[in-house]
């Protein structure tokens, strides 16, 4: 299996040289992923239509009319963008047969840039959770330890990338949904700035922090997904109307002069992930960057605010979910519903998943008259504060360095019955999606027990191309990515 | 206590559909009448996925009402999402105005049993409008292209106080949407749809509970409704009950309204800001642009009738309820200087066959011009009245000038005093005997001898002059 450890850019060499044809890539990655997901369960729906894409693609080498970037490439993408055509499930029962009539923006970009669509990624059901153990279709588990989660909610995403399914993969990030498992799964996770990518056909989780993410082997690799799927898009309205820079001609890993915010909590931090933080602290002293340590005041209730204003808009936003026009509805065959009501709480009772409905009540709580105010304001209060503060440290800092995650991948079930310490854990990633920033894990080594560990960067608004830089020398100084997992060698 | 003797309150919720061709949130087309789930997309089906839009022709045309309205307009406001489970609303919400309506404290002068008097408006708010179900055979249906369409809410104070008032209220709010070209106004069609709420109390006392009635399309059943209602109330009131507050339905074929839910299930909205839209900020300068662009409302046109041409109320009033209709009268009554005969012509002739012929004024065959040009010979003594009526006719048929047409049929009047004489000869030299009569104290034949005469003529002497000259000739 030659294919399955190279990079984007060494695939497109591959391409372009004609070492290898696009169906030959496909068809090799294909069976490694089929073979592999056996054992992991990262892709829920395999795209039965990849090598006659492949077909179009080595067509279009040949008559040199190349669509873009990444004509040849496989991709794998997170089973909440909508595929036209390809079923597209969100990980829930609800949606277990839903063939959208259209495609995400974002998949349509890389599309057009000649991706190649070689499955859907597992993932917790609607996104929800940080360990991939509430998807509908089952655990996704760590290729590095199959003991281990991948990480959630992109749990798929990661495992994919990481098993050598594909160089990249989407994921969505609402909370760290895909830092965390990039983290676990030791590759690169890119949560943009809210806006940078489109939300148009991503199913929603939570609107105001919703970001599709991007998660590849290798940094440059993310640079140039990033710059393909990045586009102005009038059908969200939350898209931001800018220019995209030129991510993957402009990164560099000179970072001479950069200054660097250190955010390394006192507790509640493995020490692993200490040791590697302090060994990248050190890279970056030598590379000319000036270190800072920085403080942040909210870190203690990130997780609450993020919560309640997570669930009150995930109540909302699955409200749709009804049994009328799409997805799950409940049989009433045998007994008649009572109701319009009783038809809507069977079907919804019999599709969500334990997790999705603990969110939405909790989101329908915080919402409801007589706590409005005390709950889902009192957050938003918050939310305004907290995105002050990071606005504060970014006007003397370049990028903020910091955990992922207090903890390296978790056994299967470790959490499972543990809700504090679930919805608590997302503490280090929650404030990039509260305040709209960009923020990317980047692979810094191994625990003791080989298990992966990402570090995080995050900047000010719109400034990915910063945090790529900083990561790319990151890379280059560790060259963690050569280190090969029992799937990949 | 009679019903007259209970004090009334009622306010109004309008909801008028904005006239704008493509949806609230999404660019779907709003025409009516299309085949169902015809004008939908992802958007305004609700699938997993689809995102909304902010429609700024939509907001413009809100701002507009709202400015017509004396309006504050607000130019920061949000949207936000309203929660409820309904197999028409697809997203399980509907996207509307909470805490924050774009247009807020203005009024609406109305021009009601001879007097001014300006209704208080609370609120006018942005939203979209739900799909419609179909039962059929057992089963619910849904048509879902109506889902997303822009709606205005225009909520009043409750400060009317009879049923009339409050038709009348919404028959005017109708013509300001017409004329500031915000809505179509078409009933029909339910572009304009009204709820109504209603409360009394006996003089000195507080109010009662408030009673919804929901969904009215026409404007006398508004006023049926709420008459209904007083009675319905005042009853349980006479009885010692309290009224409950609930929503009511209309039903038409009874002339009832019907309980349709108590608010004991009233609903807990979970109102929250919709967190897939941005805020809305307007400029300054759109909005004057916006204000420039109105053009004069009904009541300052009619206010202005009544002093350019010296026009009654009522008559100024009934003219300026439709723009184009007020617009063509200017012109005749400008071009033709003769205001009251302007007015007779439009309200009569010009109506009328208007009516008959189902026909629009934009359909004419006549310009107002022409009919000024008709009125002038009148007023010119070139023909009668009666023979312009006949012009008139012509006119309608033709489209053809009424000069020309009363060249073409030699219609001019006669109003030569030999070729009258002549006339008054010729005819009654058959009549010897009514001359007998006439002149032994008959005087009552005198008519008969103009009719006599005007028919030789075609009806084209100068009806003055034939009086005076015949009048002359008997009594010689």
């Amino acid at each position: 299996m030659p294919w399955i450890n190279k990079s984007v850019y060494e695939l497109k060499n591959a391409l372009e040289k004609k070492e290898v044809t696009a169906v030959e890539l496909s068809q090799s990655l294909l069976s490694h992923a089929k073979k592999h997901n056996k054992k992991i369960n990262a892709i829920i729906s395999f795209n039965p239509k990849l090598l006659d894409e492949a077909k179009d693609s080595d067509q279009r080498r040949a008559t040199n009319t190349l669509k873009g970037e990444l004509d040849g490439i496989p991709i794998v993408v997170k089973d909440m963008f909508c595929t036209k055509g390809l079923k597209t499930t969100a990980a829930s029962k609800m949606l277990e047969n839903f063939i959208p009539p259209y495609s995400s923006t974002v998949v349509k970009n890389l599309q057009n840039a000649g991706a190649l669509l070689l499955g859907k990624a597992n993932q917790d059901e609607f996104a929800m959770g940080g360990t991939n153990e509430y998807s509908y279709f089952g655990n996704c588990l760590n290729p590095w330890n199959t003991d281990y989660v991948a990480g959630g909610s992109s749990g798929g995403s990661a495992a994919s990338v990481a098993g050598g399914f594909a160089p990249l993969a989407l994921g969505t990030d609402t909370g760290g949904s895909v830092r965390e498992p990039a983290h676990f799964c030791g590759v690169v996770g890119l949560k943009p700035t809210y806006g940078r990518l489109s939300r148009y056909g991503v199913i929603s989780f939570a609107s105001s922090l919703d970001q599709p993410g991007i998660m590849g082997k290798q940094v440059k690799d993310v640079a140039l997904a990033l710059q393909v799927s990045s586009s102005y898009d009038p059908k969200d309205a939350t898209s931001a109307n800018c220019e995209v820079p030129h991510f993957s001609k402009n990164i560099t890993s000179n970072i001479k002069e950069k200054k660097i915010g250190l955010l390394l909590p006192e507790n509640g931090v493995d020490k692993n992930i200490v040791e590697k933080f302090n060994a990248v602290k050190e890279i970056l002293k030598e590379q000319g960057c000036k270190i800072v340590p920085v403080s942040f005041s909210y870190l203690s209730s990130v997780a609450c605010v993020y919560h309640i204003i997570a669930s009150s808009e995930a109540s909302s936003n699955l409200a749709r979910y009804d049994g009328v026009r799409y997805g799950y509805s409940a049989d009433f065959s045998k007994k008649p519903a009572e109701n319009l009501m009783d038809f809507y709480a069977t079907s919804r009772a019999e599709a969500f998943g334990e997790e999705v409905k603990r969110r939405i009540l909790l989101g329908t709580y915080v919402l409801s008259s007589g706590y409005y105010d005390a709950y889902y304001k009192k957050a938003c209060q918050l939310r305004y504060l907290i995105a002050q503060e990071f606005k504060k440290i970014l006007q003397s800092v370049d990028c903020i360095l910091s955990p992922v995650s207090g903890g390296v991948a978790l056994k299967v079930g470790a959490n499972k019955d543990n809700l504090s310490k679930n919805y608590d854990h997302d503490w280090l990633t929650v404030g990039a999606n509260l305040a709209g920033l960009p923020a990317l894990s980047v692979p810094a080594g191994f625990s003791d027990k080989g298990l992966p560990i990402g570090l995080q960067l995050l900047s000010s608004h719109f400034q990915e191309q910063t945090i790529l830089d900083v990561a790319l020398n990151i890379e280059e100084n560790l060259q963690t990515y050569k280190k090969k997992n029992s799937f990949c060698s | 206590m009679a019903v007259q003797d209970w004090q009334v309150v009622i306010g109004l919720e309008i909801h008028a559909q904005l006239s704008s061709k493509t949806k609230m949130f999404s660019s779907d087309s709003t025409e009516f009448g299309q085949e169902v789930n015809k004008n939908t997309s992802p958007t305004s089906l609700g699938l997993p996925g689809a995102l909304p839009t902010i429609n700024k022709k939509a907001v413009e045309l809100g701002v507009k009402m709202g400015l017509a309205l004396n309006c504050d307009i607000r130019k920061n406001f949000s949207f936000s999402r309203k929660n409820y489970f309904y197999p028409d609303l697809p997203k399980a919400y509907q996207i509307s105005q909470h805490q924050d309506p774009v247009c807020e404290k203005g009024y609406l002068e109305i021009f009601f049993n001879g007097e001014f008097k300006k209704i208080a408006i609370e609120r006018a708010h942005l939203e979209e409008d739900a799909g419609k179900s179909l039962h059929k055979e057992g089963a619910t249906l849904v048509d879902f292209n109506r889902s997303g369409v822009p709606l205005l809410e225009i909520v009043s104070e409750a400060v009317l106080t009879s049923p009339k008032e409050a038709a009348e209220y919404s028959r005017q709010m109708r013509q300001l949407l017409l004329y500031t070209q915000v809505c179509d106004g078409n009933l029909q069609e339910g572009s304009m749809r009204c709820d109504c709420n209603i409360s009394l109390c006996k003089p000195g006392e507080p109010w009662g509970t408030k009673v919804e009635i929901k969904n009215i399309n026409s404007f006398k059943f508004i006023e049926k409704a709420l008459d209904y209602e007083i009675k319905r109330q005042a009853k349980v009131l006479e009885s010692g009950e309290k009224t409950v507050q609930e929503t009511r339905l209309y039903d038409v074929k009874n002339n009832v309204t019907v309980s349709m839910r108590a608010k004991e299930d009233a609903h807990d909205y979970r109102y929250f800001p919709d967190p897939d839209l941005l805020s809305v900020c307007l400029e300054e300068t759109d909005i004057q642009s916006w204000k420039k662009d109105l053009p004069e409302l009904p009541i300052p046109k009619m206010q202005r009738f009544i002093k350019d041409y010296q026009l009654k109320p009522e008559d100024a009033f009934a003219i300026a309820q439709n723009q184009n209709f007020a617009n063509f009268f200017e012109k005749v009554a400008t071009q033709s200087k003769n205001f009251k005969s302007s007015y007779n012509w439009m309200v009569g002739d010009v109506l009328k066959y208007m009516n008959e012929e189902k026909k629009e004024l934009k359909n004419l065959n006549f310009s107002s011009s022409q009919l000024a040009q008709l009125i002038s010979l009148i007023d010119q003594e070139v023909i009668s009245g009666k023979i312009a009526k006949l012009v008139f006719a012509d006119m309608m048929k033709t489209g053809k000038d009424p000069e020309a047409i009363v060249e073409e049929k030699s219609l001019k009047q006669i109003t030569d005093e030999k070729a009258i004489l002549h006339f008054i000869e010729d005819s009654l030299k058959n009549f010897d005997k009514q001359l007998q009569e006439y002149r032994s104290g008959q005087t009552k034949l005198f008519g008969f001898f103009v009719g006599t005469t005007m028919k030789a003529s075609e009806g084209k002497i100068n009806p003055a002059l034939l009086n005076k000259l015949l009048k002359q000739y008997l009594d010689k």
